[in-house]
């Protein structure tokens, strides 16, 4: 057991050695770690080092890729999501990608509603209605938006697109939400409206987040995990983990030794 | 004058070429045609009797106009389901493996068999079978010529709905799948939206390359002058009436197959600039 | 919370993935399958008449292959005439296409977005959709009546050669589009002329990828017999006189399919044909994939 990851009290994801392979490349290394419920939890870690196929495949997305294998299993409350339909595991787990990607055949209602209608769930107008002004509400985007919902989504600006393409993560009621490098593509402002945002919503929500911005790490996040060559090498309270890194690689990458 | 100066004259001058070969082409056929169309007027477009009959000589372009379309258009129709599974196996399904480098390798053989090959193939395999299965009695009409012209313009079709399918970008693709999509409604409510105009004009101009097809379709329509009524029925082409008739052709019709000529070149031209056309506007 | 209601569709949509996969599949084979059952088929019943004869020797008279065919034999003869009309046009095609088609690729990729050129590049997609039928009336018209005064190689290789043409306009195009602009800033910025940069940079770097339009387009042409027909007639000896009717292979098939008695040797010349014309275009795949 590395003494440098700490224990977490009823996690609401369990990961257990979980190793990841691609053609026989290791990308992911006997990670085991706890996720806590209703917090942020930042994924750090210089490029290639295992952060954004750690959180795919906690919805299991790393799959879409050819040649994979995977070992070790991972808990979403006590549940095995390997032995989980993707369909259920992912209605459970909502994605956000590095660049905003609205579905650019769709409006921007429709986008909201995109889970619901991809998964062929018939729901009534006025329950639709409802759940699009929630989460277009819960992003801060609904009076932007409002009056121009039957408008293409690709017509926003990038930073109201990554807000959609939350909303339509957060319209299908899901648990956890994962974010790969959510602002790498957008302006300071419109990056730290998201990292607002996403204070607001672990209220309601698990939020896991990969970033290769240390300060943004250290702004939104509760806890954070240092991965390096596709190790977990650290994983604490991020304010600790800021002031009293206890591993030297992470201390040298917080100090920019290297990254 | 500095070199430079004359590199540009030969490039734009030899560049300019090309407009010359295509008005010089305008030109001869319809030069060629002219007197075909004083002496019959319209009715040559509407008229369906080809009567070479000296002395009572009267010729319709219709039937090689309606034969053209007809099996045009049922090859597209029957290549359709083909070449679209072809393209999502290459293009979605199993992309980048090694299953659709053969594949694909294979469909760019296809598209190099030279069309008299497939004439043979058509008239000594092909006929034979679908008499057997009792088709047709000889084999002969606008369902076996539509068979081979649709199994000529399936590598083309696939190609061109293959491109534009890879095209697709991936992160939308993975936005559908994250919301718990299966492969299949990622297909139908991304990747074909997406990609929808696209692949419209590659079955566009799949259809303007199978009107132009000559030797297969020659060599198995039947070369009956009608306008075909049925599946079962012989026919001709545009472009099968040129080939047949053209070795005994002078005086009137001889200019009546070099209209027939540019009618196909309009036709053609037009389907294909619709295409590019669709291309261009996505692009 | 959680609006949905939770009508659990989740095997039938996995099944009808299921279903699809296995159509979608299903139909790919099939798609592929000619291929196999045509080179099946030519090589089962062309392999036999397939020798060195075959390639050097003229085709026969309709009587020797009677005579042959009635004494059981194989029939004698080749078709030399064929072979060698076949290389005459289609090197005279190239000789007109490759260098017209390359000068106007490169000035398409050097002006773009001008009226000019955008109107070359528009009528040269549309001369690449012609039918080839129709090609080979325009030869008919343009050489035959008024240059050859009668059938001949030339014609035949002037139909070849406008088809050729906007193949290669697009592939050269496409070629130097490919290559980084800073290589040609690179050589222009030593203060080379411009033609020389074109010469010595462009298209050595290029090509390759020049080198797969041109197989490409040669296999295209070769295998086609409906403009010659319009326009080369056909021969029954070698000839190399340009003026003059000239056989091609395409065309030999097509007279042996008309010939009950010489129906025998389609399948021997479609598979000599074929070898020729597939293997243009997997040495071309070839060098295009080695370019990547």
């Amino acid at each position: 057991m590395n003494p440098n990851i700490v224990t977490i009290k009823d996690p609401i994801l369990t990961i257990e050695d979980l190793s990841i392979a691609y053609d026989k490349k290791v990308a992911v290394k006997n990670v085991t770690v706890g996720i806590k419920k209703n917090s942020v939890t930042a994924i750090m870690g210089p490029s290639g080092c295992g952060k954004s196929t750690l959180l795919r495949a906690l919805n299991r997305m790393h799959e879409l890729y050819e040649n994979i294998t995977t070992t070790g299993s991972v808990r979403l409350n006590d549940e095995d999501i390997f032995k989980m339909s993707t369909i259920r595991l992912r209605r459970k787990m909502g994605m956000v990608f590095q660049r905003p990607n609205p579905f650019p055949t769709m409006s921007i209602y429709e986008n909201v509603i995109a889970g619901y209608k991809l998964n062929g769930n018939s729901i009534k107008k006025k329950e639709k209605d409802e759940i699009v002004e929630r989460s277009l509400r819960d992003v801060a985007l609904w009076d932007e938006v409002k009056d121009s919902l039957n408008k293409k989504g690709t017509f926003l600006s990038g930073g109201q697109q990554q807000r959609l393409c939350i909303a339509r993560a957060l319209a299908f009621g899901p648990e956890v939400i994962l974010l790969d490098e959510p602002t790498s593509a957008l302006d300071p402002i419109a990056t730290s409206k998201i990292e607002d945002l996403l204070i607001k919503l672990k209220e309601h929500y698990t939020i896991v987040l990969v970033t290769h911005n240390m300060s943004q790490a250290a702004r939104i996040s509760d806890y954070s995990m240092f991965m390096y060559l596709g190790e977990l090498v650290e994983y604490g309270k991020t304010k600790n983990m800021f002031t009293n890194p206890q591993d030297k690689r992470t201390e040298e990458y917080l100090t920019g030794k290297f990254g | 004058m500095n070199t430079d100066k004359v590199t540009r004259i030969v490039l734009i001058s030899v560049s300019v070429l090309i407009l010359i070969v295509a008005g010089g082409m305008v030109f001869a056929l319809v030069g060629g045609a002219i007197p075909s169309f004083s002496h019959f007027g319209l009715g040559f477009i509407t008229s369906a009797t080809w009567d070479p009959t000296e002395g009572k000589e009267s010729y319709g372009a219709l039937p090689f106009i309606a034969g053209t379309l007809i099996t045009s258009l049922a090859a597209l129709v029957i290549s359709l389901p083909l070449s679209f599974s072809t393209a999502l196996f290459l293009g979605e399904y199993f992309r980048k493996s090694r299953a659709s480098k053969i594949i694909g390798m294979m469909v760019d053989l296809l598209a190099g068999i030279p069309s008299i090959v497939y004439g043979l193939w058509g008239f000594y395999v092909l006929r034979p079978f679908l008499v057997d299965m009792g088709f047709e009695n000889q084999g002969f009409g606008v369902f076996t010529a539509s068979l081979i012209l649709a199994i000529m313009i399936i590598p083309y079709a696939t190609s061109l709905s293959n491109e534009i399918i890879m095209m697709v970008p991936n992160d939308l693709k993975e936005a559908a799948y994250s919301l718990g999509a299966t492969r299949l409604e990622v297909i139908t409510h991304v990747t074909i939206p997406a990609a929808r105009s696209g692949i419209i004009a590659g079955y566009i101009l799949s259809f303007g390359r199978a009107l132009g097809e000559t030797m297969a379709v020659t060599m198995l329509i039947g070369n009956a002058n009608i306008v075909p009524t049925s599946f079962t029925s012989t026919g001709n082409t545009m472009a099968s009436v040129i080939a047949n008739q053209f070795g005994e052709a002078d005086g009137l019709k001889l200019s009546s197959l070099i209209a027939i000529g540019l009618l196909l070149f309009l036709i053609t031209g037009i389907v294909n600039a619709i295409g590019k056309l669709i291309i261009k506007k996505m692009a | 919370m959680n609006a949905l209601n939770e009508t659990d569709n989740t095997r039938s949509r996995i099944l009808k993935d299921k279903i699809v996969l296995g159509i979608v599949i299903f139909f790919s084979l099939l798609t592929i399958s000619p291929i196999v059952l045509i080179i099946g088929k030519l090589i089962a019943k062309g392999y036999k008449q397939l020798s060195f004869g075959f390639i050097v020797e003229n085709t026969p008279s309709t009587f020797e292959a009677m005579t042959a065919i009635s004494n059981h034999e194989t029939i004698p003869g080749g078709i030399a005439n064929g072979l060698v009309g076949t290389l005459l046009m289609v090197a005279m095609a190239a000789a007109i296409a490759i260098p017209v088609g390359i000068i106007a690729g490169i000035y398409l990729y050097e002006t773009p977005g001008k009226f000019l050129p955008n109107l070359i590049r528009n009528v040269s997609d549309i001369l690449q959709g012609v039918p080839s039928i129709v090609l080979g009336l325009i030869s008919y018209m343009w050489v035959v009546k008024h240059v050859t005064n009668g059938f001949s190689a030339l014609a035949g290789s002037v139909s070849l050669a406008i088809m050729m043409l906007p193949m290669i306009v697009r592939s050269t195009e496409e070629t130097f589009k490919m290559i980084p602009q800073s290589l040609k800033e690179a050589a222009l910025a030593l203060g080379v002329p411009y033609y020389k940069v074109i010469l010595k940079v462009m298209i050595p770097t290029g090509f390759s990828g020049l080198l797969t339009g041109i197989l490409l387009a040669i296999g295209r042409v070769m295998g086609e017999t409906a403009p010659l027909m319009l326009t080369a007639l056909g021969s029954s000896v070698i000839n190399l006189n340009i003026a003059k009717p000239t056989s091609a292979v395409p065309l030999l098939i097509w007279e042996f399919y008309n010939d009950p008695n010489m129906v025998d040797l389609i399948w021997s010349s479609s598979l000599l044909l074929m070898i020729i014309v597939l293997s243009l275009n997997v040495i071309s795949k070839q060098i295009a994939a080695g370019r990547k």
